[in-house]
């Protein structure tokens, strides 16, 4: 059994710090005009910020990063899952040219 | 059942115990993912198909309250963080004080969300009332910006659903908190609350850059 892992005040500061940072980003990013060089880049980087965010949650508030390997199996599993939904369906969608 | 203090008789340890609560946990978000996931697919796929009906609704919805939401959102997640940091150490009076912050976090998202919500209702652009998107828009634009917002109220109602939901579990906590329920040894609850207010948060991150910051530039 694994010993239950306590995480510090401090390191919970610090996770918080990062996602304020993070979120005036999104916004300072959604504000320029990144189209220009490279078609659909702002939603691209909205994206990667997000997932970002959401990685740290995950690891640090959630203690994803101090689970035992079952529990981080699942967390992988549900992700996955969801691509497989965007990524299938996105696909199917995608190659209709006739519609 | 046969039980030992916070012990329940199946289990053999109280950490054996707490792994197999946050594995339970994770498997009941992992169908939240696929439940609020199928709700992303439509939008991905609405917001391929109409990019500039989509952009335009989007700049219609009022950044300033939606980045202060995020704000306020993340701020409740720190405070949970910080009621199961709190409960792990064994400190009984911050533990509640932690849960009371975050529920009054949680009720400003949901009171700023209401005056969104009041805003476009003003401004007629809830599907099914009397929508009307922009005076001399064409039909099909209309009918594209509906699909936005019902897309808009339909996964932001389904977020604050959760977070009602939230709310009362906060509410059982910090009533069970002010008893002395939790301990170093058994916070459980907590801890499991916690992984479902922390959840509702990420849904949050992801629906902030969708819904409000498409075509800002």
């Amino acid at each position: 059994m694994s010993e239950h892992h306590i995480v510090s005040p401090k390191l919970y500061l610090g996770i918080f710090a990062a996602l304020m940072v993070c979120t005036f980003l999104t916004v300072a990013a959604a504000k320029v005009d990144l189209n220009q060089y490279f078609s659909g880049l702002n939603i691209i980087v909205a994206l990667v910020i997000a997932t970002f965010k959401a990685s740290l949650v995950v690891l640090f508030f959630m203690h994803g990063k101090y689970s035992p390997k079952r529990t981080q199996l699942v967390i992988i599993c549900s992700v996955f899952w969801l691509a497989i939904m965007l990524f299938m369906t996105m696909s199917d969608y995608l190659s209709r040219a006739w519609t | 059942m046969h039980r030992t203090g916070e012990l329940f008789g199946q289990f053999e340890t109280m950490d054996q115990q707490r792994e197999s609560a946050s594995l339970g946990m994770w498997v009941f978000l992992s169908t939240e993912v696929l439940f609020f996931g199928g709700m992303f697919m439509t939008y991905t796929l609405n917001r391929s198909r109409y990019p500039d009906v989509f952009g335009e609704a989007s700049r219609s919805i009022d950044l300033t309250l939606g980045a202060i939401n995020t704000v306020v959102l993340i701020g409740s997640s720190l405070t949970m963080a910080m009621s199961v940091w709190a409960a792990s150490v064994g400190k009984k009076q911050l533990v509640t004080f932690f849960l009371i912050a975050t529920l009054i976090l949680g009720c400003v998202f949901l009171g700023i969300k209401g005056i969104e919500y009041h805003q476009k209702f003003e401004e007629h652009h809830v599907p099914g009332l009397n929508f009307s998107f922009e005076p001399g828009a064409s039909v099909a634009t209309n009918a594209h910006a509906q699909l936005f917002f019902s897309l808009y109220f339909a996964m932001t109602g389904l977020h604050a659903l959760h977070m009602i939901i939230g709310a009362g579990l906060l509410i059982w906590l910090i009533k069970e908190s002010m008893r002395g329920r939790f301990t170093a040894e058994y916070n459980t609850p907590v801890e499991m609350v916690g992984l479902y207010w922390h959840f509702v948060d990420i849904v949050w991150i992801f629906l902030f850059p969708l819904l409000y910051l498409i075509d800002r530039h």
